[in-house]
């Protein structure tokens, strides 16, 4: 196996902390009393409930019928009775109505849960359809309806499917793990994508710190025509759709717009073997390998968690904190999301629970800025974040709109670069937020 | 030695007296005719140029006034002795308005409301309000890091023990504040109507008593003490109709009716009406 590693532009090397569970086998994670499921975990059309308390379900029971196109179903993981429908506190930090399951323990599986006939008897709209009614969103921790990226608007054509099997976030190790242990799956999921689109390019993207990965899946791609393995130069953020594009097929997304336009979809290895699953085993996605690390919590480990799962049931199944916690993220530390509460549950969109200890969890006191430029050539972008954040710090959110604010894709690599410990992404993050509500604004006029 | 001054004196005199000609002719030809109340007007507003009277500056608004197309009391920061003023001007009566005031519709500073993390970002309301809706409890009240502090023109409110309060002698009713807020919990109201419910909170009475000792749980004290209807209830928080209110404190003699009804760990009233 000789690969030759590509990559982007700019980007950085956050110290990649993936020791403590890159080499731990993936465990079924105990059943939990009661699960907790969102009708959001996707980004679009909330779902409605269409069980009632006092229901009884079964695992992969439809419980939650997607609303609109950019919408997907949420299914059950636990078979039990629904003992609540009322809105609780998620990892996007609003309370969100969720079913709540008290589990019986029999894991009794749905009827309706039937192999289908079989990617080579199944049509392009078919497997789009079985696809959006698995509830599969991108894994990667977006969550975008998987549907919906293989739905080509007309006028538009998608010549390639990229995995993304790259891992960037410091910490997680999720996709590093199924890559090692579900190669076929993976590859799988690539075929079926393929066939959805009708495209005969397809690549796996995996950073070459992962080389039993990038052999697992080698030895599984070998002779199967056009779909490659790509190794990738370890760097953050190599894992982000558009610098994927850019190191995979040298193409780049235009500003403002989505992969399509560069004639590509990306999707994440967890959202293709999920995509097996549905189509080999009729399986909708009720669990995910979710990665607890870091060095607040007592025995790191990559999970395989049921959705609705508590983040309490987890991080005590990993033999709980060590000490008082300093923070815990939902996600990973560049892009994860901090949280104030355990008792929320792991959703699609979970990669990885991380818990840094009170001393990590200190943020180092910002200076002024030195004019270095660091922020610059790391920017994968190339933005120019520095000047971005200065005009939003002053409220100068016009100014940060001509320097293309809404193009960063708040991967961090600045705020982690720079040596004042400027809040960079932070603040552009309150300029876009400002320029899209102007945006909004302005149209409703 | 004549000529050395005469003909510089002459030939400058005489290009002086051309050039007056020209421009004065010009002057006359070419003249924009300008409003005198114009002129008048703008030296009579502020000249702050803040805005608040949805005009470009205290020049637009003074054109603006003078060709009738907005109100003589169009400016809020110079109130009614100012449209009082603009009216003998414009030679019309100014409608008596009374002078607005923005006030902050929340009492959670520190003692009373509950934080849910420690926030450790930019000091700026719009970037915490990110992060699960602020750090606070309660998700509609004020985030007390300022964002109405800094857009303020005429330092008139400022977040004081976590919670923005507004200094009604300095207020101009300019609502850049009310536009910054992310919360959107400032509202403008007549300086004289004293009796205010300081609670956005729309939540059961339940969940507000688990994240604030002072919100509104919707107990309708307030709205059966008061005589004129002037309370409304909806969305489970009362709000206060100034037209008919009337500062007659019947809503504030309530409170220790609810006091008595309130548990016993609970040392404070729910409602500040003052």
């Amino acid at each position: 196996m000789n690969l030759k590693t590509l990559s982007f532009k700019g980007g950085t090397h956050p110290p990649h902390n993936k020791g403590t569970t890159e080499n731990l086998k993936v465990v079924q994670s105990k059943q939990p009393d009661t699960v907790a499921i969102p009708m959001v975990q996707h980004i679009g059309a909330p779902c409605e409930p269409i069980v009632q308390k006092g229901d009884q379900v079964e695992v992969g029971q439809k419980i939650g019928e997607a609303k609109g196109f950019v919408s997907v179903p949420v299914h059950s993981s636990v078979s039990g009775e629904v003992i609540a429908i009322e809105p609780r506190l998620t990892s996007g930090g609003s309370a969100i109505t969720c079913v709540v399951i008290k589990n019986d323990m029999k894991d009794t599986v749905y009827e309706g849960i039937v192999p289908t006939a079989g990617i080579d008897k199944l049509s392009s709209e078919e497997i789009i359809n079985i696809i959006k009614e698995a509830g599969l969103a991108g894994m990667g921790g977006a969550a975008f309806p998987a549907h919906v990226k293989l739905s080509i608007p007309p006028g538009k054509t998608v010549d390639t499917v990229i995995l993304n099997g790259s891992e960037c976030e410091p910490y997680l190790t999720a996709d590093h793990r199924l890559l090692v242990e579900r190669p076929e799956d993976v590859v799988d999921g690539l075929i079926i994508f393929m066939k959805a689109l009708n495209v005969k390019k397809g690549f796996i993207g995996i950073e070459n710190n992962k080389p039993d990965a990038l052999e697992a899946v080698y030895n599984i791609v070998k002779g199967k025509e056009g779909i490659e393995v790509v190794a990738l130069k370890t760097k953050y953020p190599q894992g982000a759709e558009k610098q994927l594009i850019n190191a995979c097929i040298d193409r780049e997304v235009p500003s403002g717009g989505l992969p399509a336009d560069a004639g590509v979809v990306v999707n994440n290895v967890g959202t293709a073997a999920a995509a097996a699953e549905a189509i080999k085993r009729g399986m909708p996605l009720i669990k995910r390998i979710v990665t607890i690390t870091g060095k607040g919590v007592k025995n790191p480990q990559n999970l395989l968690v049921r959705i609705g799962t508590s983040f309490r049931d987890v991080i005590e199944e990993c033999g709980g904190f060590v000490g008082t916690p300093g923070k815990v993220i939902a996600g990973g530390p560049m892009m994860g999301i901090a949280q104030y509460s355990i008792d929320i549950p792991v959703i699609k969109g979970t990669s990885g629970i991380l818990v840094l200890t009170e001393e990590e969890a200190k943020l180092p006191e910002s200076s002024n800025c030195i004019r270095c430029g660091k922020c610059i050539e790391v920017c994968p972008i190339n933005l120019m974040p520095v000047n971005i954040s200065n005009y939003a710090l002053e409220d100068r959110f016009e100014q940060a709109e001509s320097c293309n604010a809404l193009d960063c894709i708040e991967c961090g690599a600045c705020s982690f670069i720079c040596p004042a410990k400027r809040p960079l992404v932070d603040s552009i993050r309150v300029a876009k937020r400002e320029i899209l509500a102007k945006r909004k604004k302005a149209q409703s006029k | 030695m004549i000529n050395e001054l005469l003909w510089p004196t002459v030939t400058l005199g005489g290009l002086a007296i051309f050039f007056g000609i020209v421009l004065t002719y010009a002057s006359k030809k070419f003249e924009v005719k300008t409003d005198p109340k114009v002129e008048q007007i703008r030296f009579l507003l502020p000249g702050a140029n803040c805005g608040a009277c949805g005009y470009a500056g205290c020049d637009a608004l003074a054109e603006s006034i003078a060709d009738g197309s907005a109100s003589v009391s169009a400016c809020p920061v110079g109130g009614t002795v100012l449209a009082q003023k603009v009216a003998d001007i414009m030679g019309v009566t100014a409608e008596n308005s009374e002078r607005m005031v923005a006030r902050v519709l929340c009492n959670g500073d520190k003692e009373n409301a509950k934080e849910k993390y420690i926030y450790q970002g930019i000091e700026d309301c719009k970037a915490a309000e990110m992060l699960a809706g602020g750090s606070k409890g309660c998700k509609y009240g004020c985030t007390g890091l300022g964002t109405c502090e800094k857009v303020c023109p005429f330092d008139a409110i400022h977040v004081i023990n976590g919670v923005a309060v507004v200094d009604e002698d300095k207020c101009t009713a300019c609502k850049k504040c009310i536009e910054a807020c992310p919360k959107k919990i400032i509202a403008l109201v007549p300086v004289s109507k004293k009796v205010r419910v300081l609670c956005k909170n729309i939540d059961k009475g339940k969940e507000v008593m688990g994240v604030c000792k002072v919100g509104c749980i919707g107990c309708r004290r307030c709205v059966k003490a008061c005589e004129f209807d002037a309370i409304i209830f909806e969305n489970n928080l009362a709000r206060i109709d100034y037209e008919k209110c009337t500062n007659c404190g019947a809503a504030q003699r309530s409170v220790p009716l609810i006091q008595f009804l309130m548990k016993q760990n609970r040392k404070s009233g729910f409602c500040r009406f003052f």
